[in-house]
């Protein structure tokens, strides 16, 4: 074997495959065609990229994260506020929740740097519990239980305005799931990204072999934290609404639900798992309104006494032998 | 301020009930069990029932309580739990969500979804004063009988313990699992036997305190938080850790309520990670633990 | 001013566990090109003094210098950049990751790559030169695309020296490098061992005297957890109190035996 098939694997990886541009062309399509459908797509869009955000802390670098939504929340309100007091436009704003959500996880980081996985799902919990503590006794700025409302948002880029039909909206998140899936690609493409697979597997090797493993993972929750802001950001800006259901548990363990059925350490389970979930959601909500954390539940239960490897799922039949997209 | 002294003991010592049984199971299993909350809400609901329907005293709804839960405990692990010890932390976590989602729904579907008031049998629901030159201690006597109950309760499993074999048997299995088994310890009858005495335990804590921590579907989510953060801290390798750990949250809680109402449970969190940035490893680890 | 002739130098380094005393007063004192071996029985404390020199484990007491500076406060990872890299003696690996992907963040982590975010991992030619070369030293070619978990046992322990050897190291402690290796793959992974370049400091760690005989020019023993003696190897295989150390083990074989022919 030569050195250039040495560096053809080491390619692959990284490589686009020939489905992909069609993949993310797909959803466009579906909202041009079925503008009805705008809602769900932009639910579904939404909820890819806070995926893709808690796939990079848990897939990526085996944190165990049950308070992600924390990141989400202060994205969503640094969106709201900024939108309502500062500047109307989505971008702009969309940037501004990035940096919020990226200082906070930057903050957080030292929390779950050390400690066992108990630890760390307790520390990530408290974090977010926390937040919504704190946001429902800052009324004056969140809202309450009202949420914060008199948003109004601006065209995107000055250009494109928000429709009541829901269709830019849905282009929106679409656009901003394009651009953090090709950026977070990248990203674990890179050596940073994968020193954070070695950091996962093994940490005592992985500062054997010379990676600052705190600063590597404080790193890569700071990116995390703030593509889970963004996330959270387009659901104010596509709802003009927010309230502190953004830092609720329930959005914690439905991104990490959403994350496992998909797969973890593959950017595209966190997509799958959000189109999956969201759309069973809507499926379901319309027959058993009250009832589908009943269902979850169920679903949950059997899934994992089964065996996550063992239950069908396609969609692992694009993952190539141990590399991940 | 001594009052509040007394309700924070008496909510910890609450607190401590409801946990340990969590702490052990961690400690023994080394399983995250997140439905641990839904035994504690059993515990409240069947209380309510009992008395509701069937007029039975309040003070013989806790040991039917305890009775009922430990036997859902039971049964849970051999047919559920079981299969999931050697799998992994994240697995173990959302399974037990999972679990606790179902325990929720159903009790929220066949129930409702408002809070459960229990009324209290007359003795219960007077007090005593001491008075101290300028302080009062008001002592509620449900409180008192909270205090009392869990006290009661911390002596015997200190008891089972450390005196008898079954005792040792457990410490033995959770200091070494597979020893303990190559010793010829049953560790499956440990395992149910474990996991049903804490499950009746937290049913107990639901019986006996769902009138200070009220009872609704929310229940195991409210307070799982708490039960992780006394285990967290309390550490799974003694009853003292977790007793101590339960004091202090149940005091600071209360503290914190009374003087500082809108920020709610925000000093309980805060202290939590505090303390957990302190010592990662909680703060009653053995020393020279593995 | 003698501490500059050796790369790695470790004086009076003692760790407590409570009331066990682990490491008793130990000092170990290698010079540039050494080929120096660590013996002793098992339970000797011969990792644990590998955990104190890479870092994983704080003294209780003592310094260590590796080429004259004090790294006895210093972290794993800086240790390990600084040249003072280990294998581990129960496989350390990263068990998802393929041989490839391991050695390729091993190396561009040496070419302080690794913080970047955009290029894809070994995009940088050289580095693939530099893993397909240790890919190939190794043998691990043919598995270099399989992930770590579904490798046999000899390939895993052999990506266990070829990462260290990736670390680019100054001073290599190898923690029993062929514990587990049926005998038939052994003398492969010694030769391999036995021909690193000069440059390069070595120190085994084995429990076995007789694999380091030929490969050592000193040799420390380690007896719970103190130093019994350090001598050459001839010395050392021949005194009475090593002798009756190891007990059952059988006399060491005479030192002209090379270890090729005994395994081949």
């Amino acid at each position: 074997m030569t050195t250039i098939t040495v560096q053809d694997v080491l390619h692959r990886r990284a490589r686009l495959r020939p489905w992909e541009p069609l993949l993310w062309l797909a959803p466009f399509l579906v909202v041009a065609a079925f503008p009805g459908t705008s809602f769900l797509i932009n639910q579904m869009a939404i909820m890819a990229v806070f995926a893709i955000s808690l796939d990079l802390v848990l897939g990526y670098t085996g944190i165990m994260s049950l308070g992600h939504a924390a990141f989400f929340g202060m994205g969503a309100f640094a969106a709201g506020l900024f939108a309502k007091f500062v500047m109307p436009e989505p971008i702009v704003g969309l940037l501004f929740a990035m940096g919020v959500g990226g200082l906070t996880a930057f903050l957080c980081s030292f929390t779950i740097l050390r400690g066992s996985e108990l630890t760390v799902v307790m520390v990530t919990l408290g974090v977010s519990l926390i937040l919504l503590e704190i946001g429902n006794y800052m009324t004056w700025l969140t809202g309450g239980a009202d949420g914060l409302q008199g948003i109004m948002m601006g065209p995107v880029l000055g250009v494109f305005p928000f429709t009541f039909d829901g269709v830019t909206a849905a282009y929106y998140s679409l656009a901003i799931l394009l651009v953090f899936l090709f950026i977070c690609r990248r990203i674990v493409g890179s050596p940073f990204g994968n020193s954070l697979r070695a950091i996962r597997d093994n940490r005592l090797r992985a500062a054997a072999i010379g990676i600052d493993t705190h600063r590597r993972i404080v790193m890569g929750y700071t990116l995390a934290g703030a593509v889970a802001a963004a996330a959270g950001a387009v659901q104010t800006h596509s709802m003009s609404f927010v309230s502190l259901e953004a830092f609720s548990f329930e959005k914690s363990a439905d991104v990490l639900l959403m994350v496992v059925i998909g797969g973890t350490g593959w950017l595209y389970g966190g997509v799958m798992g959000a189109v999956v979930f969201s759309g069973l959601h809507h499926v379901l909500s319309d027959l058993t309104p009250q009832y589908w954390t009943f269902w979850v539940g169920l679903f949950l239960v059997i899934l994992m006494r089964v065996g996550r490897d063992r239950l069908i799922r396609p969609w692992t039949w694009f993952k190539t032998g141990g590399s991940h997209d | 301020m001594l009052t509040i002294l007394f309700d924070g003991v008496a909510y910890g010592m609450l607190l401590f009930v409801l946990a340990i049984g969590l702490s052990v199971t961690l400690g023994l299993m080394n399983f995250i069990n997140l439905a641990h909350g839904a035994f504690a809400m059993a515990g409240g609901y069947v209380t309510v029932l009992l008395m509701r329907h069937y007029g039975v005293p309040f003070l013989l709804c806790v040991p039917i309580a305890f009775v009922v839960t430990a036997a859902m405990g039971a049964v849970l692990e051999r047919i559920l739990y079981r299969a999931m010890y050697d799998k992994p932390a994240l697995d173990q976590v959302l399974f037990s969500i999972g679990l606790a989602f179902i325990a929720v729904t159903i009790v929220d579907y066949s129930i409702g979804s408002s809070e459960q008031i229990i009324q209290l049998p007359q003795w219960l629901r007077g007090r005593t004063e001491l008075v101290f030159g300028d302080h009062v201690l008001a002592m509620g006597h449900y409180r008192l009988l909270i205090i009392a109950v869990c006290i009661a309760l911390t002596f015997v499993l200190q008891y089972i313990l450390t005196r008898t074999r079954f005792g040792s048997r457990l410490r033995a299995a959770v200091d070494d699992q597979r020893v303990a088994d190559g010793l010829g310890i049953n560790v499956n009858v440990i395992f149910l036997s474990t996991f049903a005495v804490g499950s009746g335990l937290a049913g107990v804590g639901g019986a006996l305190g769902s009138e200070v921590l009220g009872l609704d579907p929310t229940f195991p989510f409210k307070f799982m938080i708490y039960f992780l953060i006394v285990v967290a801290i309390g550490g799974t390798s003694s009853l003292s850790g977790p007793l101590l750990a339960s004091l202090i949250l149940g005091i600071a809680d209360v503290t914190g309520k009374y003087y500082m109402p809108k920020l709610g449970s925000f000093i309980v969190y805060a202290v939590m990670i505090v303390i957990l940035l302190w010592r990662p490893e909680g703060l009653f680890v053995k020393r020279g633990a593995r | 001013m003698t501490d500059e002739l050796y790369v790695l130098s470790a004086s009076g380094l003692s760790r407590r566990f409570g009331g066990l005393i682990a490491i008793d007063n130990v000092s170990l004192n290698l010079k540039k090109g050494a080929r120096h071996a660590l013996i002793g029985p098992n339970g000797a404390g011969k990792t644990t003094f590998v955990n104190l020199l890479t870092g994983v484990l704080r003294p209780s007491s003592g310094t260590i210098l590796l080429n004259g500076d004090d790294i006895t406060r210093l972290p794993v990872h800086k240790r390990s950049r600084r040249g003072l890299v280990r294998t581990f003696q129960i496989n350390q690996l990263f068990e998802s990751l393929t041989p490839l992907e391991t050695l390729a963040i091993v190396i561009s982590e040496r070419a302080g790559l690794g913080t970047k975010l955009w290029r894809p991992l070994g995009a940088d030619p050289s580095i693939a030169r530099r893993c397909h070369e240790l890919l190939e030293q190794l043998r691990l070619l043919d598995v270099m695309d399989r992930p770590t978990k579904q490798l046999p046992y000899g390939k895993r322990r052999q990506l266990e020296i070829a990462i260290a050897l990736a670390c680019d190291p100054k001073v290599l402690l190898l923690d029993e490098p062929v514990a587990g290796v049926p005998a038939g793959e052994r003398s492969e992974l010694l030769s391999i061992i036995a021909s690193l370049p000069e440059d390069i400091s070595i120190l085994l760690i084995e429990h076995d005297m007789d694999l380091v005989f030929s490969f050592a020019t000193g040799m420390t023993v380690l007896v719970n957890g103190s130093l019994l003696m350090e001598a050459d190897p001839a010395t050392v295989s021949n005194d009475p109190r090593v002798k009756e150390v190891y007990l059952g083990h059988g006399v060491p074989a005479a030192a002209s035996t090379p270890i090729e022919v005994r395994y081949a």
